[in-house]
């Protein structure tokens, strides 16, 4: 093997309670791609941002070309020869590409013209770009301006490329053009870190696949004595033994009934396509994909907060598509709803519990005066019967902890006596104490008759909990699973397999 | 370069995660305290004894009853515009447009005023009131519509509304108002006698509507459902959306309320300071306002202490004018400096700066 341009030693990251990464051992060749797999909150992100200088490592070094380098900015880090373009671009859309390259770079007052542009035509020659310097960023579309980010950061001198999922938004064409270029770049010497969650692009054009797990590097292997399926299994890991009680699943009448739900994103993108499922009276339905894949867009269709683009969403018999949030309350549409962004949505962090709890209850009180006494009662009961660790009831929520914020809002919500309850990512961040608390209170719901919607992403949860699971994959469903059938493996395969492409020329990742 | 990395290594920034109000209230008047220093040191270069400018300045201020008059005078306005913007920014609105809405406040009692000059004291007045209430809403809400509707940055068009209406009472002035009785001199005519507020204790009764609007803004923040919206609004709109709130009706009313506030401040100082309409009718109340709403916190109760304290420097700084010869601007150098000490220390409200121990500061050399 040819020489390593970045290695990683030990590497620590903790964001208050959550370890980011824990120890990460990892090196990149000169002349190679490799790739970073992972699902969401395995570390990748955390991992790339520390070898950009964005983040600083807790503990644990970082070599690059052999010697030991500290970073405090971003700007150290180009200096070393590391260059990342992230996810969303940073570039200046008002100015053309040339002055796009060159910003930050002169610290002359006047630019000499004639050399800078020669030297990045040297360079576009080199890697094959073909990039019109003079043309505005608004005029680009989203793959020459990726285009332009990645000349920018080699003009820059960098010889080593960190890609942070480069082509989620690209067509096939696009990622085709990107594939040639990352091809170039490695055939200069240079190396490049690619990080994805799609087995075929990875299978594609990586040399050496580096999988992360819960903050940790489980291994790196070379692509040709690995198979999709081998390392899907890397990427979830074997399955868990969890004490979840399983309460016993009597399905009733439909409860909730989505058919060919589209939801458009703000720039016209399809989050949503065609989303057809059905919820009986008493299960748990898991949701389990990939983060971004329309997980949000889902939950907030059903509760009126975004707009459809089209479909119906039949609730109890009663035609929901399209209703408000508010509509849905003057109806008494008997939905409860945990957002992903607790103190971003689904409470309001500098007020107390009873002001909380009164968000959902206030719209019913009479008079244009606000009635705190019941709310009382209430906040006392719910603190009683959760066990919320708070300095008292008046006390502002977002001192409190994650998983306290947590029961507030899931109290409150099961305090309404939902009949079908969306839950996105309940339990996440929480300890494992709060953890059990929530999914008992979720086998409640269902002993009571109730169904929950349940976003989950540990699917080793999804699997004890839930009684079916529905896979959404860039906004499609790819499947849905009795959880007594599902494996971590075969949820995987649906949870990366490409969606879009129908699996015609990647017959290797069929499942 | 090696020097200067260590330097800029050895201070560094965290994000506070929170903080209690106690703490960032302690951060506030620190600042205040560290901005009379300051001054301190400007008034010692003019040859003045800081304590005895600052001593002069609260007598000046609070000594007899005549200078506790006045000072209540200035606190009436600062105080009313200050309860109106704080409605706004309650809501992260951030309506710097009081004086434009005192303006128009000022020109709705007047039309009225000029208009029907012989009606009866307490239906002139209540109309007058109402009018004012009506124009001051309207000025506020014109910005707030293109703000809900298609996103306009309310912090400009607030502004600009504020020349339209300075504009407008100036064309007023020159033209279509001037007063033929005043020799060509470009003034709009007194108000009558009716449309002139009484006085209780030799100040006009403005300040017991101070009072009376102080009490309501905070039942309406703290105690009613529409003060709640406006709270969860300015919390989170996606909160606001999720718990089926009306973003766009409630921050209508709330902004049309937060301008009609502020039109009050028109009336009065029409009605009860000026007896006319004319362009200097704000006095910067409409401005100050917003930096009394900050240094409250927001809070109604407080607004009420701040505001009496800014109109102290204000007639105090009017006082040691006279006793000790300097410019009333002197004054003003102490207000806008305790302004900047004070913005400048929501930063520190906002961040922890550490200074990096030795050990690591060795490190990063070797």
């Amino acid at each position: 093997m040819s020489s390593e341009l970045i290695s990683v030693k030990n590497i620590t990251k903790v964001f208050g309670k959550v370890i980011a990464n824990s120890n990460i051992d990892f090196s990149v060749n000169a002349g190679e791609i490799h790739a970073l797999l992972g699902e969401n909150g395995a570390g990748k992100s955390t991992l790339m941002n520390m070898l950009s200088g964005v983040y600083t490592p807790d503990s644990g070094s970082i070599f690059i070309h052999g010697e030991k380098v500290h970073f405090s900015s971003p700007k150290d880090s180009i200096k070393a020869g590391v260059g990342m373009v992230f996810q969303h671009f940073k570039l200046v859309e008002s100015m053309t590409a040339r002055q796009n390259i060159l910003l930050g770079q002169n610290n002359k007052l006047f630019i000499d013209e004639k050399n800078t542009s020669n030297s990045i035509n040297e360079i576009c020659e080199k890697f094959g770009f073909n990039i019109d310097l003079d043309k505005y960023v608004y005029d680009m579309s989203v793959g020459e301006r990726q285009n332009l980010e990645i000349l920018k950061i080699l003009y820059r001198g960098a010889d080593i490329l960190i890609l942070d999922e480069p082509t989620s938004v690209f067509t096939p064409q696009e990622t085709k053009k990107l594939f040639n270029i990352m091809n170039r770049i490695k055939e200069q010497g240079c190396a490049v870190i690619f990080i994805t969650h799609k087995l075929d692009e990875v299978m594609e054009v990586a040399d050496r696949i580096t999988i992360l797990r819960k903050g940790e590097a489980i291994c790196t292997v070379d692509k040709k004595t690995t198979n999709p399926k081998n390392l899907t299994e890397l990427m979830v890991g074997k399955e868990m033994d969890l004490f979840i009680d399983r309460v016993e699943y009597k399905p009733g009448d439909t409860v909730l009934k989505v058919s060919n739900l589209n939801v458009l994103g703000s720039d016209n993108v399809k989050l949503l396509k065609d989303v057809n499922f059905e919820i009986k009276e008493g299960e748990i339905f898991g949701v389990a994909g990939i983060a971004g894949c329309g997980q949000k867009e889902l939950c907030e269709a059903i509760t009126g907060i975004c707009n459809i683009e089209s479909g119906k969403i039949i609730f109890k018999g009663q035609d929901i598509s399209g209703k408000s949030s508010k509509e849905m309350m003057k109806n008494n549409i008997a939905i409860g709803f945990i957002p992903e962004d607790r103190l971003g949505m689904g409470l309001v962090g500098s007020m107390n519990i009873v002001d909380n709890l009164m968000l959902k209850d206030y719209k019913n009180q009479k008079g244009l005066l606000l009635n705190r006494r019941p709310l009382i009662e209430k906040a006392k009961k719910l603190v009683e019967k959760l066990e919320v660790k708070t300095p008292g009831i008046f006390y502002p929520i977002r001192y409190l902890s994650g998983g306290n914020i947590q029961k507030i809002l899931l109290g409150r919500e099961l305090s309404l006596n939902p009949k079908l309850i969306v839950m996105a990512y309940p339990v996440r961040g929480l300890d494992i104490n709060t953890c059990y608390t929530i999914y008992n209170l979720i086998n409640e719901e269902k002993q009571k008759g109730n169904s929950v919607l349940f976003v989950g992403e540990d699917l080793d949860v999804l699997m004890k909990l839930c009684d079916r699971i529905m896979v959404l994959n860039s906004g499609n469903v790819t499947g849905i699973l009795e959880a007594k059938d599902a494996t971590k493996e075969k949820l995987g395969m649906l949870m990366v397999s490409n969606a879009d492409k129908g699996g015609d020329n990647y017959d290797d990742t069929a499942c | 370069m090696q020097i200067r990395a260590v330097i800029i290594m050895m201070i560094r920034l965290a994000k506070r995660s929170d903080i209690s109000n106690k703490k960032s209230m302690q951060i506030r008047i620190a600042a205040i305290i560290l901005a009379l220093l300051v001054v301190s040191i400007f008034l010692a270069i003019l040859r003045l004894n800081p304590i005895m400018v600052y001593g002069t300045m609260i007598k000046g201020a609070f000594g007899s009853p005549y200078n506790i008059r006045q000072t209540i005078i200035k606190a009436i306005p600062l105080l009313i515009s200050a309860l109106g913007v704080c409605i706004a920014f309650k809501m992260k609105f951030w309506n710097i447009g009081g004086e434009g809405q005192i303006m128009m406040g000022a020109f709705g009692a007047s039309l009225i005023a000029l208009n029907f000059p012989d009606m009866s004291k307490p239906i002139l007045l209540i109309l007058m009131f109402i009018s004012a209430f009506i124009f001051g809403g309207i000025w506020a809400f014109i910005p707030s519509f293109f703000r809900v509707n298609w996103k306009t940055n309310e912090t400009i068009t607030t502004l600009m509304m504020n020349y339209i209406a300075l504009k407008f009472v100036t064309y007023l002035q020159y033209g279509p108002w001037k007063d033929k009785a005043a020799l060509g001199f470009p003034k709009i005519p007194n108000f009558s006698d009716n449309a002139t507020l009484p006085e209780i204790f030799g100040v006009h009764i403005g300040w017991i509507i101070a009072i009376i609007v102080t009490i309501l803004v905070f039942i309406y923040l703290n105690y009613t459902k529409k003060g709640y919206e406006i709270s969860v609004i300015g919390e989170s709109e996606n909160t606001a959306l999720y718990s089926g709130i009306d973003i766009k009706r409630a921050a209508l009313g709330a902004l049309f309320l937060s301008g009609a506030i502020c039109g009050i401040v028109g009336f009065l100082q029409t009605s009860g300071v000026s007896h006319t309409l004319s362009v200097e009718i704000t006095g910067g109340a409409g401005n100050t306002a917003i930096i009394v709403a900050w240094l409250a916190n927001l809070n109604a109760i407080a607004m009420a202490l701040v505001s009496i304290l800014f109109a102290a420097l204000i007639t105090g700084a009017n006082y040691i004018q006279t006793a000790f010869g300097i410019p009333q601007s002197a004054a003003l150098i102490l207000q806008s400096t305790i302004l900047f000490f004070v913005l400048g220390s929501e930063f520190f409200i906002r961040f922890k700066v550490k200074f990096a121990s030795k050990e690591k500061k060795a490190e990063e050399v070797a």
